[in-house]
């Protein structure tokens, strides 16, 4: 019995998190679930059952390949990039140098900062002729080129601003788990004559492995969430070349209001992250060294 | 979404002053029973467009006591009608919003506004509806109703600067008034440095975003409708509409005095006030804008003409919507045609750059004077008689997209312009074909 109170009690200690979490986060992800089988309601037409058509159409929709392609370079653009970058930062502020809390400070900066206001500055670094980016390539007499404007370069700079955005947020966590890392072991690492390179590669590193799991999980979410900057910076052209899935979502949500269709792509989404959550959890995490 | 990241709603001009005194008085506080008029409108909170607002919204309670309009700042177009949407759908929605004109087709589908037809009684009303420009109206009719009314209105001009004219030995005061002017204009504009790179470009039509709205300033000239007015078929393969395409990317790739790729709308009026380009094409509403910054001498002009001379029309209507009480409907009529009066409108052009939506408008005392001291102001005007409706149907943004990525890949040079106009065509049609 006393036991059955405290596990009551229990409940009752997590139910207003709880319900703010099931309100909030479990229910609209049912809702976009079971929405997705029917159609979306216009005017006097209500929705109605279509079963899978909704997903027929996303298959033969050019536009969402397209989105998943983009997406899918996108990821593979900032994740490997932003995480390799925290780490040397990290490595660098690190260490005891002097004006290393201005350094973190500026590393850190571009986190603070809001993407829309950032993006908007970014769109005048890329502008040919007179954008920061082309007064430093026109120094070495490089021809003009359009960065936002061509469907060869567009994707490539909306990376470069995502990559801009997060290393210096995941620096935060990287430099936090080298702080961790008890000093003793670089004393005796040097005592033994062991090169910086040996002891990053064979004390520090793997003992980062936890921080880089978490970064990695993060990383890869943010690829799928980070669009803000697309809105600002191209609206996911020319000719949807730089269109990432969460900004078709909302094109479709939002633009076209065909609520139904954007509960489909949102429900595909939900489920890639979830592979890729279930993925680094169940795999990764076996091959990664906790003390 | 021909606004959304422009410096659309700049600086205002004098006129505020007198306004924004008013507004410093506060509120005043709301009598008992009084109708309350809630108002989108399409703004990000703070700025001196809000203090204008809020000053009509004042002066019409002092007007008519008993009623008070509520502006609620709602961020972008795009963020207004997300926001007015999603309250019809919960059964709540603003009693009166300002949104894009071209939204019209998508709040008649949601069935979320009513005509204003229903509210139209006496002669004066009649009149009254029958004031404002034909060619605003065009995006604010379908099927023999009146949906909206013109409030915030532009439509598309070039600028170009007079100094480069001048060192490129034409006449300073004489614009293109053709395409072939235009090209042979550029031609003579575009500098080139020692190494083949240009530091001038002669000419630029910004392409990010929404193009088809700039676009439509080549169809219309080259004799192209892009749409019946019952906004459910659309004529993007016609030849006349690849001809306009085709001009479009002659200029960067054949004549080379365009930049190549997608222009950005939102840098085109820096590139300008930079002289990295001597004519652009933008919305009047950037007047002012290009006024306060451009360090040159600078001309306004109609764009050139192909066949015939013509310019799609942008920006704002006012709409009712169907969920509110008629009470508040009525109310919101009221406060509709207050603020649309010959003087009201022309202060509203004066103070913000948009043109002012009735030809009376122009014939007031504080207008003319305006005109005098800035006689760019006037051009837009002057080009209204020949001025379309910018593009608008069923599925209004699906619609339109089709034709963006179709220009974006045409000018971008992934696709010939006849191809991806065909492509947009089909698409456009599978998309219409449920509104037949």
């Amino acid at each position: 019995m006393k036991r059955f109170s405290l596990a009551i009690q229990g409940w009752l200690l997590i139910l207003p998190a709880l319900s703010v979490l099931m309100v909030f986060t479990h229910w609209p992800a049912l809702a976009t679930f079971i929405d997705s089988f029917y159609s979306t309601p216009k005017g006097r037409r209500p929705s109605r059952f279509v079963g899978l058509s909704n997903y027929e159409q996303m298959l033969s929709d050019p536009v969402f390949w397209k989105a998943a392609i983009n997406n899918l370079i996108f990821v593979a653009g900032t994740v490997p990039l932003s995480i390799a970058l925290a780490l040397i930062m990290a490595l660098w502020v690190n260490d005891k140098l002097k004006g290393r809390t201005a350094l973190r400070m500026a590393f850190f900066t571009p986190t603070i900062l809001p993407m829309i206001a950032v993006a908007n500055i970014w769109l005048f670094f890329f502008t040919p002729q007179y954008g920061l980016l082309e007064q430093i390539t026109g120094l070495f007499g490089a021809p003009s080129w359009p960065w936002l404007g061509s469907d060869k370069t567009a994707l490539f700079c909306v990376i470069i601003v995502a990559v801009w955005k997060e290393a210096g947020f995941f620096m935060i966590f990287y430099l936090a788990a080298l702080q961790q890392i008890s000093p003793t072991l670089g004393e005796a690492a040097s005592l033994e004559g062991a090169s910086r390179w040996t002891f990053f590669r064979r004390v520090q590193w793997p003992l980062l492995m936890p921080t880089t799991l978490f970064i990695l999980i993060n990383a890869m979410i943010n690829g799928f969430r980070l669009v803000d900057h697309v809105f600002v910076l191209t609206h996911g052209g020319p000719d949807n070349s730089s269109t990432l899935l969460l900004y078709y979502i909302y094109e479709v949500g939002f633009k076209y209001w065909d609520t139904a269709y954007a509960a489909t792509l949102t429900t595909v989404l939900l489920a890639t992250l979830a592979l890729i959550a279930a993925i680094q959890y169940g795999i990764l995490e076996r091959r990664v060294h906790y003390r | 979404m021909t606004q959304d990241f422009t410096p659309h709603r700049r600086q205002v001009l004098g006129g505020l002053g007198a306004l924004a005194a008013g507004t410093a008085l506060g509120t005043p506080a709301l009598a008992q029973g009084a109708s309350e008029i809630s108002f989108f409108y399409p703004v990000a909170v703070g700025g001196p467009i809000t203090k204008l607002i809020d000053g009509f919204a004042e002066g019409f309670q002092k007007d008519n006591p008993g009623l008070a309009v509520k502006p609620i700042y709602a961020g972008s177009y795009q963020d207004t009608i997300v926001k007015a949407l999603t309250a019809h759908k919960s059964g709540t929605p603003p009693v009166t919003s300002v949104l894009l004109s071209t939204d019209m087709f998508t709040l008649i589908d949601e069935e979320a506004i009513v005509p204003f037809d229903d509210f139209i009684k006496t002669d004066d009303d009649k009149a009254w509806l029958k004031s404002f420009y034909p060619a605003f109206m065009e995006n604010s009719q379908t099927g023999g109703k009146t949906w909206g009314i013109p409030f915030q209105r532009s439509t598309i001009v070039l600028y170009w600067n007079k100094e480069a004219f001048k060192e490129a030995g034409l006449d300073p005061e004489k614009p293109p008034q053709t395409w072939d002017e235009m090209t042979a204009f550029a031609q003579k504009l575009t500098k080139r440095d020692a190494n083949g790179n240009v530091t001038q470009w002669g000419v630029q039509i910004p392409s990010s975003g929404f193009p088809y709205w700039l676009f439509q300033g080549l169809t219309t000239p080259a004799g192209a409708v892009l749409m019946n007015p019952a906004g459910t078929e659309v004529y993007f393969d016609k030849p006349e509409v690849t001809t306009a395409l085709q001009y479009w990317i002659d200029l960067a790739t054949k004549h080379k005095v365009h930049p190549p790729g997608i222009v950005e709308w939102g840098t085109t009026p820096k590139d300008f006030f930079e002289r990295k380009v001597a004519m652009i094409w933008t919305t009047t509403g950037n007047l002012t804008n290009v006024r306060n910054n451009a360090k040159f001498p600078f001309g306004v002009a109609m764009l050139p003409a192909q066949k015939r001379r013509g310019s799609p029309t942008g920006g704002g209507n006012f709409y009712i919507f169907k969920k509110a009480k008629r009470a508040e409907q009525e109310a919101a009529f009221k406060f509709i045609k207050w603020i649309t009066t010959a003087e009201r409108a022309a202060q509203w052009g004066i103070d913000t750059g948009y043109v002012a939506v009735r030809p009376d408008s122009w014939d007031t005392p504080a207008m003319k004077k305006y005109v005098a001291d800035f006689p760019q102001a006037a051009v837009a005007r002057d080009q209204l008689p020949v001025s379309v409706a910018e593009l608008s149907t069923h599925d209004n943004q699906r619609v339109t997209k089709a034709l963006n990525d179709a220009l974006q890949a045409a000018l971008t040079g992934t696709k010939p312009a006849a191809t991806a106009l065909k492509d947009a065509q089909t698409e456009a049609t599978r998309i219409l074909k449920d509104y037949k």
